[in-house]
């Protein structure tokens, strides 16, 4: 009887002893702000296009550390939901497509014949990448624009096109090698064609 | 002699040198047309300064450079431009850039240009600036503009100059024919390099497979006063990648991420040394380089004199091309070149050499094996890096990791994939983790940038719909005032009258002077009470009490004298009292922003508490102020206006309400750092302090609303209901506002002219409403 | 004119690793050919019986791996996995102990993780291991070199060695050519000094020479490898190094009771695991300075385990104990990179 008298005196002991040390780190230790909304917000595009359903990529960062899923963000496409996935170590999910496609990154171009100086366009810009004044012709600051779509679609008389960024030579790519698996698995007639090179 | 040294790796390709060095430079012919590249060189594309059209001469500029590192472009021919668009470019992507096209008259004439003649008693800068109109850019694969590299020597001591001529790659052998050739032209070159960079040393690296180039080079530095040192190299590739020359040349390893000119080196190529020397003595600018020309697809492999922008299949041509043996055909060396699938693509001042290879020559690579951990590109890599985890790291995308095994110091020389027994593409992965890499800061920055653009939009939103609200606030208060004087007036109006009838209405005066009577006991009581709740917040109160003081005993006056008072002079007064009244405020705002930072600064406790009274202050600056301009503005109004009553119940009413809103406001957050507070005794004197400012909140707005009441009984005694008439006004600005808005939407001319008359009378009356309402207020 | 586009470099040398493979496999020849002469045709048998399992799983997995048969079988490397734990095994082991093991090897320890190139442990000496610890009657059953010879011992014919293999003779018959390794002898000395051991057994006594015969053709095979780079000196050279200092510290303390270092460099499996085992570079460490501590390592645990532990040989644990720490092994001995003041250390990334 004493034995387990003694037993449950310990464990009692050393609960309370966790307990305080639990306790004493969970003050000691205290991580101040959300740190992870802003590492969640540095993944994220910053195109501030609004397709998640939340006005700007802040507040879906702060939606995402809520627990809000990670595939709502077209721009960032696949890239963004691996990297989210990552970071907040869950299995990556494709993009959801009630918030759009993934599109090529892409320009606001203003057909500047056609604008007629509503300012609208201006105010729906979420990085003042538009330049104008009222009755003025405006201009996009192609350099700024994140190719969010918003200022498409306030403009009354549709003179704003994007337009996909083309690949020059600067800032050309080179493609990933196929690697040894896929080339093998995918593709038997290669396959073979590769065993009679070898032999 | 120097001594040689040696680097980590390396490996020994079949050197492939003999086939072009058979015969001697030849002069390439003349092509149809010559495409002209705005990108030849590192850095930004140069800028076109012709037209379609336009006939140019030779060595005439047809694009000029933009920025510093940049170079400028001549026209290699006499003849026409015929198109400036995008045409395929030499470029490992196949893709399309800008270039001038130029269909030469075959006249090969000459735009007049001269040398310098004693280019030593030029200043440094001026002739560096002739080097950069020639448009000279590294010639040996690389392409940096040439000038940028001789301004080294302003800012870096540069001991050692280094003359590039180990031509490491198989199968190039265009320096090696240029030194044949040349020699003397290349130590011309290296004369005037040396005359810019002024360095102690000076030294040629060539590797010990070229003796003929090395017997010219001797030859031709007997002639030479300079302490020029021929450094013969083992073959070894890539013995000519700069930094592997600077390490077997002088034992010095350029720090990662540095430039040589970092440790007092400077490397220039033997074929830039030569193009120097044309543009310095001849006055000649880069139209032209030496190309080699060798596979075994053509006939006869050789050297080629070329003028820039000449098609590659000129060039094959021109060696006797087999075209059905062609397989592959790479522009540079074997190792480090790139294939271009099309003919096309012309000739640029990097251009070293054309290979023509066959299918047995350059078989495709048979399929790539999984990585079997050997080692061997470990063995082989010149930059002492772990290929293989690179290779792993890329492709598996963990580019951070990658990047941590110095993806970055690699130099893609292709030794590792030379020797990989498993033919895997090493040198593409990379390439491709680089190029990953690099998009990814790029689109980091430009996120980051979009973000900075982002909040600082949002600020300005939030910033301008605070002052929008401000401003709101401020014409409504103005507003309030105006109709409290005018309502006044009405009854000065009624006085006048009555004086103009012939004897004052005592009766009436007697009610003003009673009204200003009770006017100033409630102020009394009200500025009682807050003197018992708290000193800083009574200066309106006291001020107000003195205003009340002040009228009701002008009232009296007025009321013993039967004559209105002296508005002018009252006017007078109250702006001088404002003006103080605003001065006062501002010294007390500036000393409690001072002691605000003091604090904050410090550290100090009751930052909190200070802060609040710094945000009290600046309201009651801003509203001291706002109410010495309005006084300042309308001193005709004010002066028609003045009434005893009117003046008195004006700041009161309006300190009042302010009082009122200062005091929600510090209740509120009073309550809030209760709400946020954990701490037991700093509750509890948050508690007091809550309880207090409740009590002084609940008496401000009791004095508020007395005051207000005050007003409508006025009013109401004047036979207007304040209530109705505020209604009436405020539907009236609503008026406005709509039909403002339907105006802006409005497109047809003639609507908009209906709309325009619409809001032109809807204007009216509501300013004639809100004149009759401010009058009462 | 269709030209291709590709990336540098355009040409290449024509060491493959198949053509490393078959090196290899030339290599181990003199080996074998000693094997035979001194163990019998056990040797030569098993390699058969090895390779020919081998081969056979090898394509089976793959096919249902979904992978071309012919161009992965052509690498040669199941052969030398084969080969490899065919000389390790005793020569007159029974078939199903080769079965097993080959099994083990090829389907287990290198398919299962993805083919070659992906095991993190050498196939080989996972079977090899696996074998030991399953089988220890059969695995320590070693016959006696011809030297050893004796009353009554006789070479096994060519057809009694076959009887023997697939199981069709009394376990008796066994012991008229089997006995202990030198080892072994060692490992079980029943209290005597190393002295009076060696002078006792006859296994140490005449058997020896035969060993250490065996192993300098390993070695003459191991030194061939080496100059023509298939691999670099750093493993070998530095587990030999290891394991000779660490046998000369203790035999030079105590002569009586420890080994000395020429036998321990001389008999077991130190230079067929110096040469052909620990080079294995797919589960070995990468960088020179990460071999040479991989290699030490080897050779300092054989030491260890040979003496203290319970095994007598240990080749094929310590191998692949070091396996286990050679990714680890990779991070800590990055090389000094041009330009870099000094090497980096530990691996940087989401996983730290």
């Amino acid at each position: 009887m004493s034995t387990i008298l003694t037993a449950v005196i310990v464990l009692f002991i050393l609960a309370v002893l966790f307990g305080l040390l639990l306790g004493y780190a969970s003050v000691r230790f205290r991580v101040e702000g959300n740190p992870i909304v802003d590492q969640i917000d540095a993944i994220l595009p910053q195109t501030q296009c609004g397709q998640c359903g939340y006005p700007g990529c802040r507040p879906y960062a702060e939606a995402i550390a809520n627990g809000d899923a990670i595939n709502k963000c077209p721009p960032g496409g696949q890239a963004t939901i691996e990297a989210l996935a990552d970071l907040l170590d869950v299995e990556p999910i494709p993009l959801d497509s009630e918030h759009g496609e993934e599109k090529p990154r892409s320009v606001a171009y203003i057909r500047e014949d056609e604008c007629i100086g509503c300012t609208k366009c201006i105010q729906a810009c979420p990085v003042d990448a538009i330049l104008g004044a009222a009755k003025q012709m405006h201009t996009v600051i192609a350099s700024e624009c994140t190719g969010c779509d918003l200022c498409v679609e306030p403009c009354p008389v549709d003179c704003i096109d994007m337009i996909p960024i083309e690949t020059t030579p600067n800032t050309w790519k080179w493609p990933q090698p196929p690697s040894p698996m896929q080339l093998i698995a995918t593709d038997t007639g290669r396959s073979i064609a590769a065993s009679e090179v070898n032999s | 002699m120097s001594r040689v040294f040696s680097f980590h790796g390396g490996i020994h390709p079949p050197e492939n040198k003999k086939q072009s060095t058979r015969a001697p430079i030849a002069k390439a012919p003349l092509p149809k047309q010559l495409v002209l590249p705005m990108q030849q060189h590192i850095g930004a594309a140069a800028d076109p300064l012709v037209k379609v059209g336009d006939r140019v001469l030779k060595g005439q500029l047809i694009a000029e450079p933009i920025g510093r590192i940049s170079a400028s472009i001549h026209a290699p021919t006499s003849g026409t431009v015929v198109d400036i668009a995008d045409y395929p470019v030499p470029h490992a992507s196949g893709l399309s850039g800008e270039c001038i096209v130029i269909e030469p008259d075959g006249e090969e004439r000459w735009i007049e240009h001269q040398g310098l003649g004693d280019y030593r008693a030029l200043k440094r800068a001026d002739l560096i600036e002739h080097i950069r109109a020639s448009g000279i850019a590294g010639m040996g694969g690389a392409g940096f503009p040439t000038d940028v590299k001789l301004h080294l020597s302003e800012d870096h001591i540069i001991n050692t100059l280094i003359i590039n001529a180990a031509e490491c790659e198989p199968y190039i052998t265009a320096d090696d024919m240029l030194l044949r050739e040349h020699a003397n032209e290349v130590v011309g070159g290296i004369e005037v390099i040396a005359h810019l960079l002024r360095p102690s040393h000076v030294l040629i690296g060539i590797e010990d497979n070229k003796p003929n180039a090395i017997h010219a080079l001797e030859a031709a530095l007997k002639h030479c006063d300079l302490n020029i040192d021929l450094v013969v190299v083992p073959t070894k590739y890539p013995s000519g990648g700069e930094r592997q020359l600077i390490k077997l040349l002088t034992n010095i390893e350029v720090p990662s991420g540095r430039i040589p000119a970092d440790i007092g080196i400077v490397c220039q190529n033997v074929g830039t040394a030569r193009a120097i020397y044309r543009a310095v003595h001849f006055g000649e600018p880069l139209i032209s380089r030496i190309v080699t020309v060798t596979g075994d697809a053509v006939r006869h492999p050789r050297n080629l004199e070329t003028l820039l922008g000449t098609p590659f299949s000129t060039l094959l041509e021109a060696c006797d091309l087999r075209p059905d043996a062609l397989s592959r055909l790479v522009m540079g060396g074997p190792m480090m070149g790139v294939t271009v699938d099309n003919d096309r693509i012309p000739v640029i001042k990097t251009t070293n050499c054309l290979i023509a290879a066959t299918a047995q020559e350059m078989p495709p690579s048979p399929p790539a094996r999984e990585c079997i951990r050997c080692g061997m590109c470990e063995q082989a890599c010149p930059a002492e890096l772990l290929p293989q985890q690179l290779y792993w790291f890329s492709r598996g995308r963990e580019f951070e990791k990658a990047r941590h095994h110095n993806l970055f110091d690699c130099i893609e020389c292709g030794a590792c994939a030379y020797v990989c027994p498993s033919n895997i593409p090493l040198v593409q992965y990379y390439r491709f983790a680089k190029s990953e890499i690099r998009t990814e800061e790029r689109e980091q920055r430009k996120a980051d940038h979009a973000r900075q653009r982002f909040e600082a939009r949002q600020a300005r939103l939030e910033r301008e719909a605070a002052e929008k609200e401000a401003r709101r606030k401020a014409r409504a208060a103005e507003a309030a005032r105006a109709q409290s004087q005018k309502a006044a007036a009405t009854g000065n109006a009624d006085s006048g009258a009555a004086q103009a009838s012939g004897a004052p209405d005592i009766k009436q005066l007697k009610t003003a002077a009673a009204v200003a009577r009770t006017k100033l006991k409630k102020a009394q009581k009200a500025y009682d009470e807050a003197l018992a709740g708290n000193a800083d917040n009574l200066k309106a109160l006291e001020q107000a009490l003195e205003e009340a003081r002040q009228k009701a005993e002008q009232a009296e006056k007025a009321l013993a004298g039967g004559v209105p008072p002296q508005s002018q002079g009252a006017q007078a007064d109250t702006l001088k009292q404002l003006k103080t009244a605003a001065a006062v405020a501002r010294t007390k705002l500036k000393k409690a922003q001072d002691a605000l930072k003091n604090a904050e600064d410090k550290g100090l406790p009751g930052v909190d508490k200070l802060r609040q009274t710094v945000e009290a202050l600046e309201q009651k600056a801003g509203e001291a102020e706002q109410a010495l301009r309005d006084a300042e503005q309308k001193p005709a109004a004010a002066a028609l206006n003045a009434a005893p009553e009117s003046t008195a119940s004006r700041p009161d009413s309006k300190a009042l309400k302010q009082q009122v809103s200062i005091m929600r406001t510090k209740l509120k957050k009073a309550e809030s750092a209760l709400d946020s507070c954990e701490d037991a005794t700093e509750r509890s004197r948050l508690e007091a302090e809550v309880a207090e400012l409740r009590t002084r909140f609940d008496a401000a707005s009791t004095a508020f609303e007395q005051a207000e009441q005050a007003l409508i009984d006025a009013a109401a005694k004047a036979g207007v209901d304040l209530k109705q008439l505020r209604i009436d006004a405020a539907m009236a600005r609503a008026t406005v506002t709509k039909t403002e808005r339907a105006l802006q939407k409005a497109e047809d001319d003639s609507e908009r002219a209906r709309l325009e008359q619409e809001l032109s009378a809807a204007r009216t009356r509501a300013d004639a409403l809100n004149q009759t309402l401010s009058q009462y207020e | 004119m269709a030209l291709i586009h590709l990336s540098s470099p355009h040409v290449s040398n024509a060491n493959s690793s198949p053509n490393m493979m078959r090196l290899v496999l030339i290599a181990l020849l003199p080996g074998i050919l000693a094997m035979t002469v001194f163990f019998g045709w056990g040797t030569l048998i098993q390699i058969a019986l090895a390779a020919t399992l081998a081969l056979l799983f090898e394509a089976a997995v793959l096919r249902l791996r979904k992978r071309p048969v012919g161009f992965f079988l052509r690498d040669y490397s199941a052969l030398v996995t084969a080969v490899l734990l065919a000389v390790a095994l005793p020569p007159f082991s029974a078939w199903w102990v080769t079965a097993t093991g080959i099994f083990v090897a090829i389907v287990i320890a290198k398919q299962l993780y993805g083919g070659l190139g992906n095991n993190p442990f050498n196939p080989a000496m996972v079977a090899y291991a696996l074998l030991l610890v399953s089988f220890p009657v059969e695995m320590t059953r070693w016959t006696a070199p011809i030297t050893q010879g004796g009353e009554g011992w006789q070479v096994a014919s060519f057809i009694d060695t076959l009887r023997v293999i697939f199981g069709s003779v009394e376990p008796a018959f066994y012991d008229s050519f089997t006995g202990a390794t030198p080892l072994d002898e060692l490992r079980h000395r029943n209290g005597l000094t190393t002295e009076e051991l060696w002078r006792q057994s006859d296994v140490l006594l005449n058997g020896v020479g035969a060993w250490y015969a065996v192993s300098a053709a390993w070695f003459m095979g191991g030194i061939f490898l080496l100059s023509r780079k298939v691999f670099t000196w750093h493993t070998p050279l530095s587990m030999l190094i290891a394991l000779f200092l660490v046998a000369s510290m203790f035999y030079g303390f105590d002569p009586d009771s420890y080994v000395s270092p020429i036998v321990h460099l001389g008999v077991g499996a130190t230079m067929l695991g110096a040469f052909f085992i620990a080079t294995d570079p797919v589960s070995s460490a990468t960088s020179n300075r990460g071999k040479i501590v991989f290699g030490a390592s080897i050779g300092v645990l054989i030491y260890i385990i040979r003496t203290w532990g319970n095994y007598p040989d240990a080749v094929a644990f310590s191998v692949l104990l070091l396996n286990l720490c050679a990714p680890f092994i990779d991070q800590y001995t990055q090389p000094r990179t041009y330009g870099h003041a000094k090497p980096n250390r530990g691996l940087k990334g989401k996983n730290q």
